[in-house]
């Protein structure tokens, strides 16, 4: 019996974790290191580490900074945000990671997800899928959601994971941070279309909506601003989600 | 002092500090002669089963980790680690293992996405529940550890599954004989469960 997984996710910005809404309006949510800590010894089942202002400001994913959060904890740490090639997934995967988000690279150039699945294992390759819905479309946006792709989201999530992906994560980015619930049409029309895990991102703003989540067929479940801002503890979160019948970790 | 054999594998690291974090000691080693010299051995891995066989026997690896078993020192895998305990595997098949475990390595044969990835519930069996290592850890209960696989042991005599997880079907999750045990999972991602099974392999004297 697997777990369902909770997933907070430390967006990193200048060596700080911020979280916004619909990507934008940062606010500071403390040190990464410390953080990162709180989260492992609360129970997390895993750590997301996203370098917010990678690909935007054209730097690398800052590693001495991975390197301390993942010495800090004992959980599957994922690290994102700036890595445009198999070298620059070596280097995450040196600092302590254990797999790697790639999201603005792998639309440029797809082959990337297949030589990071050949060169790691598909275990250690998440693709990490922004989308905004945009007149009736699934619209993939990439470079921090600045920068439309034409791409549709459900097409591209299939392309992903024939091209090797591990695992998706999958943020609305007309939920993020605004707490009214994860895009649960988004979800399922994504679990359909792929066998690999889908991780639900974008919108939770209190624990029924990850129970939602699940229920749409997200294997994990990933929140930022009700675990940095709003008093849900993760104990809290596992608790709850205990008592609807979900496999979680006790 | 445990020797954990860093040959080229990512994320030894985390080994070395999850059984620091167990109260008890370890040390990368590169070479066969720190292997032959240690007390007790660890061999972590991800990565291809072959290409990892090729990286052992290239610095004569293979052989030191043979040697330990041999000798009776406690000798401990980790997910590919323990793969390259048994006679072989089905990702590779052409290439022979450590042949320190009966049995064999092959892929889930499920409709279930593979690889099997998260935290996955494993119970002890029959003669993991008297096991030293195990005894300390799963007590009367079950516990959840971190795994990440596509290919899993098979065909072991029953007394050597120590603990089962389940995934569309029950596969041994950690195996063992006399001085040489393994986990399917990371102890070293699976917080106080996996620290508490590392500090029990710390303590056992086989």
């Amino acid at each position: 019996m697997l777990a369902r997984r909770i997933i907070p996710c430390l967006d990193v910005a200048d060596g700080r974790v911020v979280k916004g809404i619909h990507f934008e309006s940062l606010r500071d949510a403390g040190d990464p290191v410390e953080q990162a800590a709180r989260y492992d010894a609360e129970g997390a089942d895993e750590l997301v580490f996203l370098d917010i202002s990678a690909s935007p400001d054209a730097r690398r994913t800052t590693l001495d900074m991975v390197s301390r959060v993942a010495e800090t904890i004992f959980i599957p740490f994922t690290v994102g945000g700036g890595i445009r090639a198999v070298a620059d997934a070596g280097a995450a995967l040196r600092a302590g990671a254990d797999k790697v988000a790639v999201n603005t690279a792998a639309v440029r150039d797809p082959s990337l997800v297949s030589r990071l699945a050949d060169s790691f294992g598909s275990q250690c390759v998440v693709a990490a899928v922004d989308v905004r819905r945009t007149g009736g479309r699934l619209a993939v946006m990439i470079n921090g959601g600045r920068e439309a792709t034409g791409l549709d989201g459900i097409g591209w999530l299939a392309e992903l994971a024939s091209l090797g992906a591990g695992e998706i994560l999958l943020t609305s980015m007309d939920r993020d941070g605004t707490g009214t619930g994860y895009d649960l049409d988004l979800l399922r029309a994504a679990a359909a279309a792929v066998s690999i895990p889908v991780i639900a991102s974008g919108g939770a703003g209190g624990l029924p909506h990850l129970a939602e989540a699940l229920d749409a067929g997200a294997h994990g479940v990933l929140a930022a601003t009700i675990f940095h801002y709003q008093g849900s503890s993760l104990p809290e979160a596992r608790a709850y989600l205990r008592a609807q019948g979900y496999p979680v970790r006790p | 002092m445990i020797a954990v054999v860093d040959y080229g594998v990512n994320n030894v690291k985390s080994v070395v500090r999850a059984i620091e974090a167990g109260g008890h000691a370890a040390t990368l080693v590169t070479d066969a002669e720190s292997v032959r010299r240690a007390d007790r051995v660890l061999l972590p891995g991800v990565g291809h089963f072959g290409q990892a066989m090729r990286n052992l026997a290239a610095a004569g690896l293979d052989d030191a980790v043979r040697d330990a078993a041999a000798s009776g020192r406690p000798v401990m895998g980790i997910c590919l680690g323990l793969q390259l305990f048994f006679a072989g595997s089905d990702e590779a098949p052409d290439t022979a293992g450590l042949g320190l475990l009966p049995g064999w390595v092959r892929r889930f044969e499920t409709s279930l996405p593979v690889p099997h990835v998260g935290w996955a519930e494993v119970s002890a069996s029959a003669s993991g529940r008297t096991h030293p290592v195990l005894a300390a850890v799963f007590q009367d209960t079950s516990r959840f550890f971190y795994h990440v696989h596509s290919f899993h042991p098979h065909a072991l005599p029953d007394e050597a599954v120590l603990a089962t997880g389940d995934y569309d079907g029950p596969f041994p999750s950690i195996a063992g004989r006399d001085n040489v045990i393994g986990a399917q999972f990371h102890p070293e991602k699976s917080q106080r469960a996996g620290i508490d099974l590392l500090a029990a392999f710390a303590r056992w004297r086989p």
